[in-house]
């Protein structure tokens, strides 16, 4: 088991990590999410040893490893551009922490074809791993971060080099492939997709602190602050005000909201969902009830994207059918599916 | 193929004609002279020992010169590469300087430390009383090897050390985390992926010394002769042409193997992967171990490069006239009259030669070699940018002028226009033409990344607002390549005011440049030649520092010259 504690780290003279303190259970796939800049890849690096941590400790099981070098903690780190040895081929490539921690060649020659049959690429053992496409790099790179069995697994941005299609591909496989290492595995990301689709749990990282941990759904139907909201694209954010153990006053009007647990006469902002918005008929007779101006309409798929205008504030909300633009009509939304969420 | 090119294409043939007619007829001529000799008289005409026994020595310290340029240029780059420090950039430019410095300014700037006039023994005569120099250390073997250690040092530092911070850090940090140890890492990882930079670096500095002249020629003496020495001795102390000859196509088979075998090693099939755009590797050495590294590795770079600089500066501006066992009025003391003896006009000696003639001389030929050269580079360039097959194919014949050596270029240039219409007063009007000939490839490495960086849109678009093609040279490209032109020229500049090789062929005794009167002040004896000598090493040493620095300052980032 990792244990993180109190993580501090300055980063050209700025701090960077505010004292962070997590576990990744055995089994468990954490993923470390947050946007660029926020320091995700300098945690995977201090846990890795890579870096120094200006204070905080590591632990594995117990055992502090603040101080081991890089090379006797036997982790397993992903880069995100993959850093495979140009020099080497790909099976030499997935043999060489296998050499380093003294396996025989048998056994070393044994768990690379395996490893190459696992990622469908046996013919390519000889093959420079210059010749090979993204998809290829990813899958060989995995392969040789799993191949020494290492304790942990950290993963940056895995598959941050890759195109669109290719990603939404890799993804399936990559989640097939860590939930059957079994292992701890950190998975490093700035794409909610992502962490979503793999995550066993959520950690987000802003400004240097922990802002939330939790299940994919716990985060989703509860964001602790507006920024988890608005980083992970939640919905609409209105600013306002606490006036009342169950109301809010904003821009659109007051609204009454199951209770937020936030002090009256704070700030806060109103988290709107767009796929929780009540059209048209149904809106007419609820207390929440808005006037809005159709200004756009725009196909999605299984629905319609609706740009609507209440008062000067412009919200978006999801439509099963298609209304006509410049049209009125009432949206609502009911009491409990509206979050009133602290400004930070 | 843009239309505004087929006629364009009429003007890539004055370079090459220039090429052809300047270079490679010479050097044809050098070949048909050997193997008709050949015919003559069969092989008889030399003795194998005069080959074997130049040819031996020049591999030879090339060789050793090679490897203790290694041993002190990757510390080197290792430490410009990866660890911050206090003087850190200073000494870096430090580094690089001997690279850009004429030949007769390190001859004489060794002369000045180790030499029997040098500080050394200046100091060791005054301290133990003694009449005569007690350490002869010029003349030898281990001035040359030095000489060439300090000149080619800061190759394997530019390029080595280049390749260094370009590398991925991400390699290291991969192996350390699948278990390697540093010492493991090293071997494993960084070394095989900075060995085609280091095998690189080797050839290019082994090149150097295997070409080398105006070193062996000053510092060696008379028992020390590389293939050059050779060929300058037989043709202008024997009159031996023939063998001149046949020397010097041994000496170009060499450099081309050579040159073939660094454009192999350049050429890795990993380069690219393995180096991405220079990245932040600096780090401040924390650890004890780091500490003496930097300070030990500092100080070496700093006594190397700089003592033999200050050496020369500090000994043309003091006075030790302790000759001829007068050594009781000795006089000693600051002087400026090295310095303004240069200005005065006294005749008489036979060997006497105006130094004031020979910096106007060395000043025509440079601004005539800096625009021949930049003008034909210029258009040779934009022949290389085009994506022509045929001209793609032209590439090598206008950078192996690169290995040729100057000293086969000035036996060249005697042997083909010894005749009409051509006379022996002429001779000195070819010094600028074999310096454009030597500064062309850098004229060219200077334009032709420029020249590739402009987008071909913006050309198009000023045509389709009604520019004629020359007038879009002038208002698109021009503007764009102008750092680069004033790189090209006052490259071409600096390389023609200490070249030493093809004027020393081609110089008269009326008309020598800078170096060439250096290297015979040097050689005769008095205080005041030496002195001369001096004043003019150093006044060179600051026009090339200064062109370099120019140079530096207004490069492109990202280009190679190498």
């Amino acid at each position: 088991m990792l244990r993180v504690e109190e993580i501090f780290k300055d980063y050209d003279g700025k701090p960077l990590l505010k004292g962070i303190s997590f576990q990744v259970q055995e089994g468990e796939l954490v993923c470390l999410l947050g946007s660029s800049g926020s320091g995700k890849s300098t945690m995977l690096r201090i846990i890795a040893g890579l870096e120094e941590p200006k204070s905080g400790k590591v632990f594995w099981d117990d055992t502090d490893y603040t101080n081991k070098p890089t090379y006797e903690r036997g982790f397993g780190l992903m880069f995100q551009d993959y850093a495979l040895f140009p020099h080497r081929s790909v099976a030499e490539n997935i043999a060489f922490g296998l050499r380093m921690i003294g396996r025989s060649r048998v056994e070393i020659d044994d768990i690379v074809k395996k490893a190459l049959e696992s990622i469908h690429m046996s013919d390519f053992a000889g093959r420079s791993v210059t010749e090979l496409s993204g998809g290829e790099q990813q899958r060989v790179a995995l392969a040789r971060a799993l191949a020494p069995d290492p304790l942990l697994l950290m993963l940056d941005e895995p598959l941050g080099a890759l195109d669109h299609n290719l990603r939404t591909e890799m993804l399936k496989d990559l989640r097939k492939r860590l939930h059957d290492s079994k292992k701890a595995v950190i998975y490093v990301t700035h794409d909610q997709e992502e962490a979503f689709t793999l995550a066993d749990r959520l950690l987000l990282l802003h400004d240097g602190n922990l802002v939330q941990e939790g299940s994919p759904e716990t985060v989703f139907t509860q964001p602790t602050n507006a920024w988890v909201a608005s980083f992970l694209g939640l919905g609409n954010l209105v600013p306002g005000r606490i006036v009342g153990s169950d109301r809010v006053e904003t821009n659109l009007g007051q609204f009454k909201v199951s209770s937020s647990g936030l002090e009256v006469g704070s700030q806060c902002m109103l988290l709107l969902r767009p796929q929780d918005a009540i059209l048209d008929e149904k809106a007419a007779d609820m207390p929440n009830n808005l006037r809005a101006e159709i200004k756009d309409s725009i196909f999605q798929g299984e629905y319609y994207r609706l740009e609507v205008l209440v008062g000067q504030t412009l919200l978006h909300v999801h439509s099963s059918k298609t209304i006509s633009i410049g049209s009125t009509i009432d949206i609502a939304w009911t009491e409990s599916s509206m979050q009133c969420l602290p400004v930070m | 193929m843009n239309r505004s090119g087929s006629r364009t294409w009429l003007l890539w043939l004055i370079p090459l004609a220039f090429l052809l007619f300047f270079f490679y007829q010479p050097l044809l001529v050098i070949f048909r002279q050997v193997f008709s000799e050949r015919f003559n008289q069969g092989w008889q005409f030399f003795s194998w020992e005069q080959v074997t026994r130049p040819l031996g020595f020049t591999l030879w310290q090339a060789f050793l010169s090679t490897l203790l340029t290694l041993l002190i240029g990757l510390p080197a780059a290792y430490l410009f590469a990866r660890f911050d420090f206090p003087g850190r950039k200073g000494l870096r430019a430090l580094s690089l300087l001997p690279f850009i410095l004429p030949t007769v300014v390190v001859a004489t700037a060794f002369n000045t430390l180790i030499g029997p006039r040098g500080w050394l023994n200046v100091i060791l005569m005054n301290l133990f009383n003694l009449s005569s120099a007690p350490i002869n250390l010029l003349n030898s073997f281990s001035a040359i090897l030095l000489a060439h250690v300090f000149y080619n040092t800061s190759i394997v530092i530019r390029m080595v050390g280049s390749s260094l911070a370009r590398l991925n850090p991400h390699y290291d940090e991969a192996a350390g985390v699948l278990g390697a140890n540093p010492w493991r890492v090293f071997k494993e990882v960084s070394l095989p992926l900075l060995m085609p930079s280091i095998l690189g670096a080797s050839l290019l500095v082994f090149l150097f010394d295997f070409t080398s002249f105006g070193v062996v020629l000053m510092l060696g003496g008379p028992q020390f002769a590389t293939l050059e020495v050779e060929i300058y001795n037989q043709a202008m102390n024997r009159l031996n042409l023939p063998v001149a000859g046949l020397l010097s196509v041994v000496q170009l088979a060499f450099t081309l193997i050579i040159t073939l075998l660094q454009n192999r090693v350049n050429n890795p099939r990993y380069g690219k992967a393995a180096l991405g755009s220079e990245r932040k590797t600096l780090m401040k050495p924390k650890t004890k171990l780091q500490k003496l590294y930097v300070v030990l590795l500092s100080l070496l770079v700093l006594i190397l490069f700089v003592t033999p600089i200050l050496s020369l500066i500090s000994r043309s501006l003091v006075t030790f006239d302790a000759a001829r066992g007068e050594r009781g009025e000795v006089e000693t003391g600051l002087t400026f009259r090295y310095y303004t003896e240069l200005f005065q006009n006294r005749s008489g000696s036979v060997f006497y030669a105006n130094p004031l003639a020979a910096v106007r001389n060395s000043l025509v030929f440079s601004v005539l070699t800096m625009l021949i050269a930049t003008s034909m580079g210029l258009i040779a360039a934009y022949a290389l940018a085009s994506s022509g097959k045929f001209i793609r194919w032209l590439e090598p014949l206008f950078m192996l002028p690169l290995g040729a050596s100057a000293v086969i270029l000035g036996l060249g240039f005697l042997i083909t226009f010894n005749k009409a219409p051509w006379t022996s007063g002429a001779f000195p009007i070819m010094i600028p033409i074999a310096h454009s000939l030597i500064a062309l490839p850098f004229a060219v490495r200077t334009l032709l990344p420029a020249i590739r960086g402009i987008p071909i849109s913006l050309r198009e678009a000023a045509l389709v607002m009604g520019a004629k093609p020359w007038r879009v040279f002038r208002e698109v490209d021009l503007p764009i390549l102008l750092r680069a032109i004033i790189a090209s020229l006052a490259f071409s500049f600096t390389i023609s005011l200490g070249e030493f090789g093809a004027s020393s062929f081609l110089s008269s005794p009326q008309t020598p440049t800078i170096p060439v009167l250096i290297y015979r002040y040097i050689s005769q004896p008095g205080a005041l030649n030496y002195g001369q000598a001096l004043a003019m090493s150093t006044l060179l040493l600051v026009t090339s520092a200064a062109g370099s620095l120019l140079i530096e300052k207004i490069r492109l980032p990202g280009e190679e010259l190498f």
